[in-house]
C-alpha cells in the first residue's frame, strides 16, 4: 500500500514532530497547474513543472478505492 | 349511479360530508355490516388508459382505507433494484464523491426485481454478503479527452472535448457468476439513458463499480418503483338550474376544457367532469349562485400510476394487492388475540 500511495505516514513520532522522516518519496504524481503535465518529483528536487517551469502544482488524487453508501 | 351519501360536497370556502359512514349501525334499517359477497357484487376496476410507462384505472366501491393502502404500499413497499454501495477507484472532476455517489443511486435501472433476492444484513461484508444473487454490479469508467479533430474555433464542449458529458447510458453491467446466463436476454441498462451525471473536462477521469441490490421505498425514494402512484376522487358537477346563452360559455371557461358542453340550445350540460380540477372557479361568480353544485363521488378511486422501473404499472399495483393480501395473511394468523 505505501509503495503505492508514495506518502507514508510518520512512524516515529519524534521525527514527525521534527518534520522529518527518513522514508524517500517515490513515484509520487504531481500535476502542473498552468501546462497539466503530469511528472513526478524527488526529494531534492525544487517544486516546478518539468515542462513548462510553472511552480504551481498539484497532488494527484490516489487511486485507492474509496466507498459510498448511495443515499 | 352515485348515491348521494357519498358526494363529498365541494363549496366556495369548505368541503362537506368527507367521512364515510357505512359502518354498522350508523342508519336505523340498512346492514352496514361489511360481506365479500356485496363487495364483490359492486365493485369494479374501469381502466381508462394503459400505457407502458403509464396506467389510470378507476376502482369503483372500494373503502378509502384500501384504496390508500395500494396508493402507500406502491410508493413505499413495492421492492425494486437500486444502486446502493458506491466504490469509487478514481473521480477527479468537480463534482464531490458523495454528490456523484448519491446521483448514481437514483439511476432508476432495468431489472426485474423478482430476479434477485434480499441482501442478508446480518451477514458480513467479507463472509459473502454480496453474491451473484442479490447484487448487480455496473461500472462506470469514463476520461475526458481533448478531441483533435474539433473544428477551428468552436466553443461547443461537446465538440471541443470527447467524453465531456457522463451519461447514465455510460454504467455498464458487469455479469457476475450465473448473471451472464440469467440476464443473456435483457441485460440491465438505465431506464433512461440520458441522465447527465456529471460534467468533464481533458484530464478528469471517473472511475467506479456500484452495487445495486433489492429494497423498498421506505427505506430509500430511489428504491420506489414509481414516480407517482396517486389517485383523486371522481368529481361531480350538477347543475341545478339551465345556464343559456353568454352565461353558458361563461360557464364553460370556468372549468377545465372539456368538461361543460353547449348543446344546440345553447344551456350547457355536463361532457365529462373527469377531466375537471375541481378549482371552484364557478363559485366566485354571482350568476351562477345556486345553479351549480360541486362535488366529488367518495366511492370511485380514479388512480394513477407511472412507473420508472422494469415492471409495468399494472404489475406494480398487482404487487401492491398482493403485499396487502400478504400484510392481512400475517395479521390473521398473529399470536395477538389468539390466546
Amino acid at each position: 500500500m505505501t509503495s503505492r500511495e508514495g506518502f507514508v505516514p510518520a512512524i516515529n513520532s519524534s521525527a514527525a514532530a521534527g518534520g522529518f522522516s527518513n522514508h524517500k518519496t517515490y513515484g509520487v504524481k504531481y500535476i502542473c497547474a498552468s501546462c497539466a503535465a503530469t511528472f513526478t518529483l524527488g526529494k531534492s528536487e525544487s517544486i516546478r513543472c518539468k515542462e513548462c517551469g510553472h511552480r504551481v502544482i498539484y497532488k494527484a488524487r490516489t487511486k485507492r478505492m474509496v466507498q459510498f453508501e448511495a443515499r | 349511479m352515485t348515491k348521494p351519501e357519498n358526494i363529498v360536497g365541494i363549496e366556495y370556502n369548505r368541503v362537506t360530508n368527507v367521512s364515510a359512514h357505512d359502518i354498522p349501525g350508523y342508519k336505523l334499517g340498512e346492514d352496514y355490516a361489511w360481506s365479500l359477497e356485496k363487495f364483490e357484487e359492486s365493485f369494479q376496476i374501469n381502466i381508462q388508459h394503459l400505457t407502458e410507462k403509464e396506467a389510470n384505472f378507476d376502482l369503483v366501491n372500494i373503502d378509502t382505507s384500501v384504496a390508500n393502502a395500494f396508493r402507500r404500499i406502491m410508493i413505499a413497499e413495492v421492492p425494486s433494484v437500486a444502486p446502493e454501495t458506491i466504490f469509487i477507484f478514481n473521480n477527479t472532476s468537480v463534482i464531490s464523491d458523495e454528490v456523484l455517489s448519491h446521483r448514481i443511486g437514483l439511476i432508476p435501472l432495468k431489472v426485474d426485481p423478482d430476479l434477485l433476492t434480499w441482501v442478508d444484513s446480518n451477514v458480513e461484508e467479507d463472509e459473502g454478503k454480496f453474491t451473484d444473487e442479490n447484487t448487480i454490479v455496473m461500472s462506470l469508467n469514463v476520461s475526458c479527452t481533448r478531441n483533435p479533430d474539433a473544428p477551428k474555433d468552436s466553443q461547443d464542449p461537446n465538440e471541443l472535448y470527447r467524453n465531456s458529458n457522463v451519461y447514465s447510458k455510460d454504467l455498464k453491467f458487469e455479469p457476475q457468476g450465473r448473471q451472464l446466463e440469467m440476464f443473456k436476454g435483457n441485460p440491465v441498462e438505465p431506464v433512461f439513458p440520458n441522465i447527465l451525471l456529471a460534467k468533464l473536462r481533458p484530464g478528469q477521469e471517473i472511475s467506479l463499480t456500484a452495487h445495486c441490490v433489492l429494497g423498498t421505498g421506505s427505506d430509500h425514494a430511489k428504491f420506489s418503483p414509481v414516480a407517482t402512484a396517486s389517485y383523486r376522487l371522481m368529481p361531480v358537477i350538477q347543475i341545478l338550474k339551465d345556464v343559456e346563452g353568454e352565461d353558458a360559455k361563461k360557464f364553460q371557461k370556468c372549468f377545465t376544457p372539456g368538461v361543460i358542453g353547449i348543446d344546440d340550445d345553447g344551456k350547457a350540460f355536463v361532457k365529462d367532469a373527469r377531466k375537471d380540477t375541481v378549482s371552484r372557479e364557478v363559485l366566485r361568480h354571482d350568476e351562477f349562485k345556486g345553479k351549480v353544485k360541486l362535488g366529488r363521488d367518495r366511492s370511485q378511486f380514479i388512480f394513477n400510476v407511472e412507473s420508472v422501473s422494469a415492471m409495468s404499472p399494472e404489475e406494480i399495483f398487482f404487487k401492491s394487492v398482493r403485499i396487502l393480501k400478504n400484510k392481512a395473511e400475517y395479521l390473521r394468523n398473529c399470536p395477538i388475540g389468539q390466546v
